[in-house]
């Protein structure tokens, strides 16, 4: 008989927030195409350990499969990245996921981002209309601008880039870098910038964009490759215009 | 007065919008969703939202549009709304233009339209080939502007369970469960709008989400809410077949001038790029010269299915066929479609701009839902509404690509002041119905998890779950057969007996996603009766529903909206007919000029 190819894989497992990590085994069989999706749910179908033990279904969060929601980052082998789109294949075994570190675990893989939410408040991340009865059409947009914003506006508040910066840890509130990208893309748009002060002074403020330190791991870890980087230099550059000429604007 | 309160369940495209509309017109609102609302299902939309602004002098208009729309869904839509929504559209892609949605631009920096399935005219403004995500985005942000502002309060990680529904059958709020604590609660509302979206995971892998289990909906029907059109399962031409979920190849790849083909010999060994244009079939192209590849998604997955099941034309033998986008020149491919080439490329390893890619129908929408009226998106069961593509209205037999995203904001336009209109009417509010009918709700609830969790046996919920979709994807799809309709549900019977000896593998109180999958399970099951049901019922032909047993429309026998009623434990049945009074029904065929 062939030896059936098989696919090891080892996941740090938490029960609650206030109970201690531990790592289970498993041992699942091979088949083409794998992700690490198909993994979590076959065992969830068969929740039993390496060693024959009985246990419990891993806890993870997802939602569209196709690396647009941003709801299955997690850390596999070590590195931020969505679930979806990790293939088995391309992967080197034993496979070990783990919940994302800087944020708070609610159960096994799953953690809860909120935070992140609550930022993108903070920054007054919209377009402030006036209301939604009929005011006609929106300002026109060269086909440069719209090609400049459209790739900032693809994040998938992931919070892949936060896991990766130093700057976010438990001593400091840095919003990260995918808050800061926003406030750039809001300052792009003709009707957004209008309130640019606004959001210029919130990422001033406390855990705003002075707390990057230019480790530049953010752009790197980006699933939908956006230039972070340079989203914070230009929100930096302009900040820094606002601080020192803010009274002109005035 | 009396200050109203209303909650919203469901956090996409139509319930994020309805939220708005309740917010501006000052009345609070609860919002309820599964996932943070930014991670709803509406961002996997990929091509586009329709309307005819006619910005390429090609004489579009919201009446050419209303007539492709109930053209395209076989004349089985209910007419006026449709109108009122396709003479809304423009209105409505500036509203979003203003929020900030990141639409592709003219060079003069106007919209810019593509072509869609199901019509000749470039009417679909796009962002790229994520038009939901960018949709959704800035509809979330408008409602976080609101929620800074204490208007709007987020429940997220929260699932909804069941309405809670007083002596009169009037609803007077929800029953929700925490998904983190597990926790059952009631919340008090006067009215309560439902936009808990698609039903994906009924037939096991579907181009969905993982959270459209369409449980919400199944669990207001077993409360009295009615089910129409239920049937009709809108399956889509290209998608690529993954073991976890079938990735979507938006239409917006043709809409710019995708190419579908098989070779002309069957089982041809040779790379697709090797194969010389004369030893290629374009079988649309042929078959639909006017259409061609743009032909309505109905008439593409039975093309489909004929080359490949009839014919044996698949590609090398297996269920697949070509999606041709490497033809077009790089930048366009860049510019208009990279998220959903990126797609093919990171899950296939495989880059489409240089490969023609291969794919294959997926369930991807359901026309049917809950039953609402002809004006205010309200069910049957006062105090609660319905909208986006949770309920039945807009789009007949069969949707048209691009046409979803408008109706879930139309509908969501209309059930928002709808629903503060009736809040602020009522007599007596919820606050003033007595506790006992909340406690009751909740208990039952709470019954609910208490017997799952205790429960002895041998069954597992996920084994259930993917036969339940082996069977709805082989008999309740494309090509449907009374015989294999009534095997369909007696197996669906055979496994809710199964379900009352299913065991938990997680009997713990903290974030258990078994125990939720569990219910959703249930409700699953009975909506998948619903659909399986009414499709038996249903002796005729008409847009997404094809019986080789019935090949034609019958317009004199079916021309009506099946409602599905739920009726002490039994599935009942009744047909209402069809509002055509703008447009007499008249023979729906895209293979001539
Ligand atoms: C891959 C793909 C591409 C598509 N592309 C297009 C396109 O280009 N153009 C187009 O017009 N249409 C497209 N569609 C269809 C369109 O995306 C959907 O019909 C539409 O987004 C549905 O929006 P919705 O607001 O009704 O629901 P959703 O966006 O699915 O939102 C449902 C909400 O309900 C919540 N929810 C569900 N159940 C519960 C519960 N029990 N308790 C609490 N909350 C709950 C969820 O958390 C979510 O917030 C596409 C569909 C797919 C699958």
């Amino acid at each position: 008989m062939a030896e059936t190819k098989t696919v090891l894989v080892h996941i740090k497992r938490q029960l609650a927030p206030d109970q201690k990590p531990y790592w289970e085994e498993f041992e699942l069989s091979w088949r083409p195409f794998m992700n690490v999706i198909i993994l979590l749910r076959e065992i969830a179908e068969r929740p039993v350990t390496r060693e024959g033990k009985v246990t419990t279904p891993v806890a993870f969060d997802a939602n569209c499969l196709e690396e647009v929601c941003g709801a299955c980052a997690m850390r596999i082998n070590g590195k931020a990245r969505q679930a979806c789109s990790a293939l088995v294949d391309q992967l080197e075994q034993p496979i070990r996921l783990e919940p994302l570190s800087k944020f708070p675990v609610v159960r096994d893989l799953f953690v809860d981002r909120s935070r992140m939410f609550e930022n993108l408040k903070r920054m007054k991340a919209w377009v402030p209309i006036d209301g939604t009865y009929p005011l006609g059409e929106g300002p026109r947009m060269a086909p440069e601008v719209q090609q400049r914003a459209y790739p900032l506006s693809r994040c998938i508040t992931c919070g892949n880039c936060l896991e990766v910066c130093p700057q976010v840890n438990e001593r400091s509130d840095f919003v990260g870098a995918a808050i800061i990208n926003q406030v750039r893309l809001f300052n792009l748009h003709p009707t957004g910038a209008m309130h640019k002060r606004e959001r210029l002074e919130a990422v001033m403020g406390p855990g705003g964009i002075h707390d990057c330190a230019n480790a530049q791991n953010c752009v790197k870890a980006c699933p939908k490759g956006i230039p972070l980087v340079e989203s914070i230099s230009e929100v930096n550059r302009d900040a820094i215009r606002q601080a020192i000429f803010g009274w002109l604007f005035g | 007065m009396r200050q109203p309160k209303i909650i919203v369940v469901g956090g996409g495209l139509a319930g994020l919008m309805a939220t708005i509309k309740v917010a501006e017109a000052g009345v609070p609102v609860e919002l309820f969703s599964i996932v943070p609302v930014r991670r709803s299902h509406s961002v996997c939309a990929q091509g586009g939202i329709n309307a005819a602004k006619n910005t390429k002098g090609e004489g579009d208009s919201p009446w050419k549009h209303f007539d492709d729309t109930i053209y395209g869904g076989d004349f089985l839509a209910n007419q006026p709304l449709v109108k009122a929504m396709c003479e809304a559209a423009p209105a409505i892609i500036d509203l979003l233009d203003r929020m900030g949605v990141p639409f592709n631009r003219t060079p003069e920096g106007l919209l810019d339209f593509r072509r869609f399935g199901g019509t000749l005219y470039h009417r679909t403004a796009f962002a790229g080939a994520t038009t939901g995500q960018q949709m959704l985005y800035a509809l979330d942000e408008q409602v976080r502007r609101f929620e800074a502002e204490g208007k709007v309060h987020k429940y997220e990680g929260w699932t909804f369970l069941s309405a809670v529904l007083d002596e009169q059958g009037i609803c007077r709020g929800i029953c929700a469960m925490d998904l983190k604590s597990m926790q059952v609660r009631t919340f008090s509302a006067d009215a309560a709008i439902f936009c808990t979206g698609g039903i994906g995971a009924i037939f096991g892998r579907s181009t969905n989400s993982v959270v459209c289990t369409g449980s919400a909906q199944s669990a207001l029907f077993q409360q009295g809410v009615h089910y129409a059109n239920g049937e009709f399962i809108q399956v889509h031409p290209t998608a690529i077949p993954g073991e976890d979920k079938f990735r979507l190849m938006s239409e917006s790849a043709r809409g710019e001038g995708g190419r579908v083909w098989v070779p002309r010999q069957p089982g041809d060994p040779r790379p697709p790029k090797s194969i010389p244009e004369s030893e290629r079939f374009y079988f649309l192209e042929e078959w639909y010269p006017k259409y061609g590849n743009l032909v309505p998604r109905d008439v593409a997955v039975r093309a489909i299915h004929k080359v490949v099941f009839e014919l044996k034309l698949g590609v090398e033998g297996q269920p697949a066929v070509y999606l041709d986008v490497t033809h077009l020149p790089r930048e366009l491919l860049d510019r208009k479609l990279e998220g959903i080439l990126e797609i093919y490329e990171k899950f296939l390893g495989v880059d489409p701009r240089v490969q023609p890619m291969k794919v294959f129908p997926a369930m991807h929408y359901t026309m049917g839902g809950l039953w609402i009226d002809d004006e205010n998106q309200a069910t049957n069961v006062p105090g609660i509404y319905a909208a986006g593509e949770c309920e039945y209205h807009y789009h007949g037999a069969n949707r048209l690509g691009a046409n979803s995203l408008v109706s879930c904001l139309f509908g969501g336009m209309l059930a928002g002041p709808a629903a503060v209109r009736y809040a602020r009417n009522l007599e007596r509010g919820a606050d003033a119905v007595p506790v006992s009918v909340f406690e009751r709700e909740q208990r039952r609830q709470e019954e609910i998890n208490e017997r799952l969790l205790r429960q002895d046996g041998k069954e597992n919920p996920i084994t259930i779950w993917k036969e339940m979709g082996e069977w709805m994807t082989e008999h309740v799809t494309v090509v449907r057969y009374n015989k294999n309709l009534e095997r369909t549900d007696q197996k669906l019977q055979e496994l809710l007996e199964r379900y009352r000896h299913i065991n938990l593998s997680d009997r713990t109180k903290w974030s258990n996603q078994t125990l939720n999958f569990a219910r959703e399970l249930y409700n699953m099951l009975i909506l998948a009766r619903v659909i399986t049901l009414g499709a038996l019922r249903r002796n005729e032909s008409r847009g997404a529903h094809y019986k080789p047993e019935f090949p034609e429309r019958d317009d004199a026998n079916w021309l009506k909206t099946t409602r599905a009623i739920y009726d002490c434990g039994n599935i009942r049945f009744e047909y209402d007919p069809v509002d055509v009074s703008l447009i007499p029904p008249r023979p729906r065929r895209y293979d001539v000029q």
